[in-house]
């Protein structure tokens, strides 16, 4: 498969990366990582751009830190490195939970962070994530760098808070090694592709009394974007997280989403995964949760 | 023969390290000075008229040196023929050109081609083509296709029916008449695309002054396909020379000849310098045969005691478009006279009905034929087993043709020529310990939890095929192979073969048997296949017919070169023939132990031929034609155990038990890796495989991403083990194993989900066995088990 030509320039800085991305009218020049998700598209022929300005040479991208109570990661960092830092193992397990699960070894070698949620592939494993830790994504574009929330940045199918020249330079996860918090991540992966039918992130916080103080639900694949499962939230929020209360406020997980239908599975049943999952991802959080 | 050291043993496949460290030779990589890259137009519609084509901005672009349309050929080019031509059958075969004429009938259809300096451009180029289109409409399904008022594919085949072809034995109507108990049932054997790792791919290379055509391809037959192509394109046959050597993986999808491959000798003709092609996957998964797709009504009598006394089919399968290469033979013949299985059903009646639609044709695929017969027998098996309430051991046992009744012929009217379903049924259930795993089922019901066990106990023809026998059911061509063996002045032997192993691993098993029988060291001996410069003539790998035909053409040959090396031998030793005995590579003189000559030292000797007896000719080499006297059919019994999420309806296979007696074995482990690879194409069309059309005609699961190909953490372990029944018609005592296991697994899963759902009352799920069927299964069953009034 060939994609038609293009021209490639990987800048050694953001700022020349920034004057790259606007020396091309709009939807001529896209910026590329690593080139998972881009490259295919361009190979079938699906999309078509002029130009690529690579990132991942660039240093202002990269480095993993920690900031106290959560870990910041560089957008042009790999899964293979982010799962391989000793940082993100200790402070961020839901990251590792859910990035040992993206596609095969090769993928996880060349894909990036900061693409991945930059892409916003409804399928992808990492915005759920992004969204039940309430991950920070930092942008730099020509008017200067700003914080978009996880909440507010995965807009709708492939489509993001990001304007089209900015730079997704970090991203901030909220780390969950406190006491009696928990984390897992439960996916249903096509069992072509390996992506996300239904992906649930389930980050729990539990009080001394072994009651939830809060519970996050970030829901993938699904609908058409990630989103928080709001409504199972505030249902245990307050509760003992037991057989019986998971699975009354689970039955409400697949509530408001706008589901996707495939050949392999049709919106029903991603709404049925969606409720099963998210039980099996809060009990599993929640028994983490109560052993630390 | 007595069992030696190579002979039986696991030798490692020769042919890994080159494949695995990259240094094969696949047609792809062939590289000739001057060659120029083809690409291919194909239609987006699944059936269109075209009303105009438009060249001319892909030939002004820079590095396209021609562009060719379905105009250009004509009178230039021959339709794409068809091979088996089924007798009495009423069969029709619309012209399949190369370049569609007029009209597109499936997408992937050709409809333009660029010759360009590079493969990059020629895809650019396709983009410059302007096609105006006028959609008709499209029909996907045999059962819309055999519906009155549906869209017509063929001016030439009323009613788009390819074929009708019948078969019958026995009193049928008298055993429906007297049954006790009527099973019937309707099964899809759902549409599959083979997916061989190296896509077609061809070079051709027209030689202008000694008019020649020199192709390298990816083919599974290429005397098969030498002679296509002189058909196709009236160059004479005696100025082909295919060369075959690495190919991919096949799986029947590169036994066809097809326009991809004309069209690059068209070009390279017209032209003057060599044109390659190779598809991309996405072409790869339209224009590339798929298998499959049959649906099949079935009827079964029986006493009340589980004894099977009847059987009726009606089978509607999807041609596709056009007839491929062997298509018509693979819904009929291969499926047909399978179908009694290793029971003892001797009345038997099967209809068939091809059906052309706007669909990639259809063709064999590992099995053809085979698998959707073992599926719809050991399915009825087990239903009839419900019906009756009987074990499904009990059912098996009480109806297999009993191991002292072979030779058997059966209601198919072949000759089963050596079996004990026993002994594999025995063996296999020892295995996975049958009583304990019911027990525990048992245990598992009480705690909402379900645990499943599927059988197969399949038997299959393979060991294509006595020529008559193929010239009878209108395949084009004999089924025998030739064999040279040729040893050299240095001792080192060649092995001819017109058989072309893709990834069975005869390069191995063949030097193996050759180096056992001669006593030289198995890498003396080269195993030379897939070139027809080469090699005089063959009939390809496909059928599991290499080692049982081919093979055994090579034990003769082998045999004539010992006979006649011992003749010189007792010459040069002044002995009488009758007074040699040969082991280990030796002839000696009986009796006295010092009078010895190697088979290195009567190589030599035969080479140089200075001595040699009176009237006997120089060199040691001899070759045979070897004309099978029956199939052979290998047999066995898998057993499948399987849980079922309660929850999502996912299926996790828990074991895999494969016993098959697949006759002689020359290489366990080869063996062995061939019933993993079948058995892991089983479960994929059980589990995970599925070509879907919408109704545009459009391929949904047209790529990787959504067609599933099982890796290999979706494969459980097999669990492998053999009986040994020696074919008793050939020397070699081998069956053949190249599709038991895809013959015999996907049934063996369907079987053990169903099993595991019959507390539910399921009965069947249509394939693939998918998590979001089987939970619709289960909550179908569910609702409709719940006390009225309640959800
Ligand atoms: C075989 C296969 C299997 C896969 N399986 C999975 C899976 O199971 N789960 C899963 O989640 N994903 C899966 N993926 C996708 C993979 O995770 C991609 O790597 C990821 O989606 C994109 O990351 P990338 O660095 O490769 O981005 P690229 O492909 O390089 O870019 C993707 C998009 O992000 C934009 N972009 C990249 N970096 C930035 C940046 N710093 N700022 C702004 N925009 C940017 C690009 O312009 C482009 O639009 C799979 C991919 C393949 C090929």
């Amino acid at each position: 498969m060939f994609a038609k030509d293009f021209s490639y320039a990987a800048p050694a800085s953001l700022a020349e990366a920034l004057a790259l991305l606007q020396s091309q009218p709009e939807g001529e020049v896209k910026l590329v990582a690593g080139g998972q998700s881009l490259i295919p598209l361009l190979k079938l022929r699906m999309t078509e751009i002029g130009a690529l300005v690579d990132v991942s040479k660039i240093p202002e991208l990269h480095g993993i830190t920690d900031d106290g109570d959560g870990v910041v990661i560089g957008a042009a960092t790999t899964y293979f490195q982010a799962v391989n830092s000793p940082l993100v193992q200790k402070r961020c397990p839901l990251v590792i939970q859910a990035v040992s699960q993206v596609g095969d070894p090769q993928v996880r070698a060349r894909g990036t962070i900061g693409g991945s949620l930059a892409h916003a592939d409804p399928a992808g494993d990492l915005p759920a994530v992004a969204l039940a830790v309430d991950a920070e994504l930092r942008a730099t574009g020509p008017s200067g760098s700003r914080s978009i929330p996880a909440t507010a940045f995965f807009v709708d199918l492939m489509t993001t808070a990001l304007q089209p020249a900015e730079v997704l330079t970090a991203v901030r996860f909220h780390a969950t090694d406190a006491p009696h918090a928990g984390t897992a991540y439960v996916k249903h992966r096509h069992p072509a592709s390996g992506y996300a039918i239904v992906g649930v992130a389930a980050a729990v916080w539990l009080n001394d009394d072994g009651t939830c103080r809060a519970a996050h639900v970030g829901i993938t694949g699904a609908g058409t974007h990630a989103t928080r499962a709001a409504g199972v939230e505030q249902a245990l929020t307050g509760k003992r997280l037991d057989d019986a209360t998971l699975t009354a406020a689970c039955a409400n997980a697949a509530d408001g989403l706008d589901l996707m239908s495939d050949p392999y599975a049709s919106g029903e049943y991603r709404a049925h995964l969606t409720r099963v999952l998210a039980k099996r991802a809060l009990a599993q959080a929640a028994a983490t949760a109560a052993q630390r | 023969m007595s069992v030696t050291r190579l002979f039986g043993a696991s030798v490692k496949r020769r042919e890994d390290p080159r494949l695995i460290t990259g240094r094969g030779a696949y047609t792809d990589d062939i590289k000739l000075p001057g060659m120029l890259h083809m690409a291919v137009l194909r239609s987006p519609y699944g059936h269109a008229r075209i009303k105009a084509i438009d060249t001319a901005k892909a030939k002004a672009h820079p590095g396209v040196r021609a562009v060719y349309t379905g105009a250009d050929l004509l009178g230039r080019m021959n339709p794409i023929p068809c091979a088996w031509l089924i007798p009495d059958s009423d069969l029709k075969v619309p012209a399949y050109h190369a370049l569609a004429k007029d009209t597109v009938r499936f997408t992937g259809d050709g409809v333009a081609m660029v010759i360009a300096d590079d493969p990059a451009t020629a895809r650019d180029a396709l983009d410059l083509i302007d096609v105006d289109y006028e959609p008709l409409p499209v029909v996907t399904s045999q059962e819309q296709a055999a519906a009155t008022g549906a869209p017509q594919l063929h001016d030439d085949a009323p009613g788009n029916l390819a074929f009708h072809w019948k078969f019958a034995h026995g009193d049928v109507d008298a055993a429906f008449r007297d049954a006790e108990v009527v099973v019937k049932h309707r099964f899809v054997q759902q549409r599959l695309v083979p997916n061989a790792m190296e896509p077609r791919s061809a070079v051709a290379s027209w030689n202008p002054g000694a008019e020649e055509l020199l192709i390298y391809n990816t083919t599974q037959n290429p005397h098969i396909a030498r002679f296509l192509t002189a058909v196709t394109t009236s160059i004479p046959e005696n100025k082909i020379r295919y060369i075959a050597r690495d190919v991919g993986g096949g799986f029947g999808s590169k036994i066809p000849f097809y326009p991809g491959d004309a069209l690059a000798v068209f070009a390279s003709k017209d032209l003057g310098l060599p044109v390659k092609w190779t598809e991309d996957r996405r072409e790869n998964y339209v224009a590339t045969i798929h298998g499959r797709d049959q649906i099949t009504e079935v009827e079964m009598a029986a006493k009340r005691d589980g004894t099977m006394t009847g059987l009726r089919v009606k089978a509607l399968s999807n041609m596709g478009a056009y007839l491929s290469t062997a298509a018509p033979g693979v819904p009929t013949w291969l499926f047909a006279l399978i179908v009694p299985g290793c029971y003892t059903i001797q009345n038997y009646a099967c209809d068939v009905f091809g059906y052309f639609t706007n669909t990639t044709p259809t063709d064999a695929y590992r099995g053809a034929g085979r698998p959707e017969a073992a599926f719809l027998i050991e399915r009825m098996a087990d239903l009839l087993a419900a019906e009756v309430k009987m074990d499904p051991v009990e059912i098996r046992r009480k109806n297999f043709i009993p191991a002292d009744a072979f030779p058997y012929t059966t209601a198919g009217t072949l000759s089963y020529d050596s079996g004990n379903y026993q002994a594999a049924l025995d063996k296999a259930l020892a295995m996975v310990d049958y009583a304990g795993l019911r027990q525990k089922q048992a245990e598992l019901r009480q705690q909402g939890r379900y645990l499943g066990i599927g059988l197969s106990t399949y038997v299959e023809v393979c060991g294509l095929a006595p020529s008559a026998a193929a010239g009878a059911m209108g395949f084009q061509g004999g089924l025998w192979e030739p064999a040279t063996v040729r040893v050299l002045a240095t001792g080192k032997v060649v092995v001819l073969t017109g058989t072309n192993p893709h990834g069975q691993g005869e390069e191995t098993t063949f030097a193996q048997m050759v180096g056992d029988m001669l006593g030289v060291p198995v890498e003396d001996v080269d195993v030379v296949h897939g070139d027809t410069g080469a090699i005089p003539m063959g009939w390809g790998t496909y059928g599991s017919r290499t080692t049982a035909v081919g093979g055994t053409a090579i034990y003769k040959a082998t045999v004539k070169v010992i006979e006649k090396a011992k003749k010189l031998a007792a010459h040069l030793l002044e002995a009488s023939p009758d007074d040699l005995e040969f082991e280990q590579g030796s002839f000696r003189v009986k009796g006295s132990p010092g009078k010895a000559k190697t088979i290195q030292e009567i190589a030599l000797m035969a080479n140089v031929a200075w001595n040699m007896p009176e009237g006997m000719e120089p060199g040691l080499e001899e070759s045979t034609f070897h004309d099978p006297t029956n199939f052979t059919f290998p047999f066995g019994t898998h057993i499948c155990v399987v849980e079922v999420d309660a929850d999502t309806g996912e299926v996790k296979i828990e074991r895999y038990i494969a016993v098959d007696d697949v006759g002689v074995v020359i290489n366990p482990m080869i063996v062995d890796g061939q019933v993993h690879g079948g058995v892991a194409q089983g479960i994929g069309q059980a589990l995970y495989e599925h070509a879907i059309y919408d109704e545009g005609g459009n391929l949904i699961t047209g790529s990787m991403m959504d067609y599933t190909v099982p890796n290999a953490t979706q494969i459980p372990t097999i669990e492998t083990a053999r009986t040994e029944t020696p074919c008793p018609h050939n020397l070699t005592g081998v069956k053949g194993v190249g599709e038991t296991g895809t013959i015999a697994s996907t049934q063996a899963v369907v079987n053990a989900v169903v099993d595991a759902l019959s507390p539910l009352g399921i009965s069947d799920i249509e394939m693939p066995l998918t998590p979001e069927r089987v939970w619709r299964a289960m909550r179908a069953a569910q609702a409709s088990a719940a006390p009225t009034g309640q959800p």
